[in-house]
Order: C-alpha cells, then structure tokens, then sequence
C-alpha cells in the first residue's frame, strides 16, 4: 500500500489495532534470503581466491573479471531464494530472535568471507 | 575545468549515487527511530510512513546504483591490463601503494555488494508493515539495525573508494 492511499482514507480508518495480525513469515523470507547472498558472496570470494579454476571459471566477462561471477551469482542467489523463503514461510510466524540471529550469523560469514586477509589465507600459491 | 567521461562516472559512482545515501540514510534513521507510540499521532503515523518508504528505498536504489555502476563501469577501466596508467597497475608498481590494491580495493569491491540486500530488506520491511510498522517495535528495532548495518558496509567501501580515488585516481 503506498502514502497515496494511505492518504485517501480517512483517519479514523488510520487506527492500527483492529486490523488481522500481520504475519512475520514475509519478513523473515526477506532477512533469511538477504543472509543467503551473504553468505554465497563470501564463499565465493574465499573459492575464488583457493582456487585459480574457480577463478576462471567465475570471469563471465573479462573487462569485470571474477566479480562479474561472484556478484551475478550471489543476487542470483538472494533473488531466488527470497521468493522460495516467502513461499515457504508466507502464513507462518516464526520466532523472529531465531529469524534475526540467523541473519547475522550469515551476513556474519559473509562479511569474513570478503575479508582479504581471510579469503587471502586460503590463496592458491 | 572538465572531466573526462570516465571521471565523470566515477563521480556519478562515489558523489552522486554516495550522496543520495547519505541523504536517504539520514531520512530514513530519523524516522525508523522515532516511530515510537507516544511520539507519533495518528496523522502523523500516515506522514512518517511515507517519508520511510522514501527514505529506505531511497537508499536501496542509491545503494544499488553505486555497486553496479561500480562494478560494471568504472572498476573494467580500474583493472584494465592493457593501460600502463590504469590505478590497479598503478598501485601494484609500488610497494608502497600496493596495499591500497590487495587490501583496499579487494575488500571494498566484494563488500559493497552487501550493502544494497540488506537496505532492500530494510525497505521491504518498511513496505510490508507500512503504517503498522509502530505496533511492531522488535520489528522496527531489527530493520533500523540492518540500515545502519547497511551504511556501516557501504561506509567502509565508500571511504576505501575515496582514500584509493585520492593515491590513483580513474582517469
């Protein structure tokens, strides 16, 4: 619903409460999917880096090089998972603490994943 | 005084898009963290909601317009082999400079990336919940700490950015 329509009601029409609860599943698809192309950013960093094949193999286009493949495949990653996570958790509501710290937890790995000196340590010699 | 077509895109990467976050981020915190029962009318709900819609996609789409002209325009002429004045090379003829390169330039072209999921997330969720986003506190809190985990991201990229900018700049 955007401001416009909001704006076309009329404001006791704008009291919250009477309305059906709202599920968190949506919102916890969206977190859980956002976490997931995390997550895939930085092993693909970290495999890219391990590996020159993978490297390679990661080059979609040679002016980008391997970013081109890490990138493309971690939104891949987020976008079709988001839509699978809304599916699954659409009508129901789960505990949003465990929703968040998995999360975190993902965007976490993903985070030291991107990290140089991380991803470095595991460099093909 | 001109730029060059490809100063131009740098400055549409780091200023422009850059400064539409800032901006949008500001908005967006501002709101997100007052939309508190108590501090909000009813009337007020409506109009805070909408300059949280603006605020959040804002700075998604800014975010997102950052990293992909980042990434798919100015870092091909960064990282260009064929061009003995190409900052990459630059950097790496020296090993003075050459940090900026294997630790700057690394970690800011694959964190970046991060920043624009989590403020989409952030926006979604304002978009969802919309004006009953002030019933839902845990949920308001856990979206602000993404968008401020979003700007830290991106404050991290775009500092290195500016710091390599300033030792090898894209010309």
């Amino acid at each position: 619903m955007d401001a416009r329509e909001l704006e076309q009601r009329p404001e006791e029409e704008a009291a919250t409460s009477t309305e059906a609860p709202l599920s968190f599943g949506p919102l916890a698809a969206a977190f859980l999917a956002a976490g997931i192309g995390a997550l895939v950013l930085g092993i693909l960093t970290t495999l890219a880096s391990a590996s020159s094949s993978i490297k390679d193999a990661l080059a979609f286009t040679d002016p980008v090089g391997p970013l081109s493949g890490k990138t493309t495949i971690a939104v891949a990653a987020w976008v079709v998972s988001w839509p699978i996570l809304h599916l699954a958790l659409r009508r129901r509501d789960p505990a949003p603490g465990k929703v968040y710290w998995a999360t975190a937890l993902l965007v976490v790995l993903g985070l030291i994943g991107t990290f140089p000196t991380f991803f470095e340590a595991f460099a093909a010699e | 005084m001109s730029l060059t077509d490809r100063e131009w895109w740098a400055v549409i990467h780091g200023m422009g898009f850059g400064a539409l976050f800032l901006l949008a981020f500001a908005g967006g915190l501002a709101g997100l963290y007052s939309l508190r029962p108590g501090l909000v009318t009813t009337r007020g709900i409506v109009e805070r909601t909408r300059r949280l819609l603006l605020g959040t996609w804002g700075m998604a789409v800014a975010a997102w317009g950052t990293v992909i002209t980042g990434t798919w325009i100015v870092y091909p002429w960064y990282r260009d082999a064929a061009d003995p004045e190409a900052p990459r090379t630059l950097l790496l003829a020296s090993e003075a400079t050459a940090n900026w390169h294997e630790f700057g330039m690394e970690w800011k072209e694959h964190v970046a990336w991060i920043a624009p999921i989590l403020a989409t997330v952030v926006a979604f969720g304002v978009t969802y919940y919309g004006r009953r986003l002030i019933e839902h506190q845990g949920v308001r809190r856990a979206l602000m700490v993404t968008f401020v985990a979003a700007f830290a991201v991106a404050g991290v990229a775009g500092a290195l950015g500016a710091f390599i900018t300033k030792v090898a700049p894209v010309r």
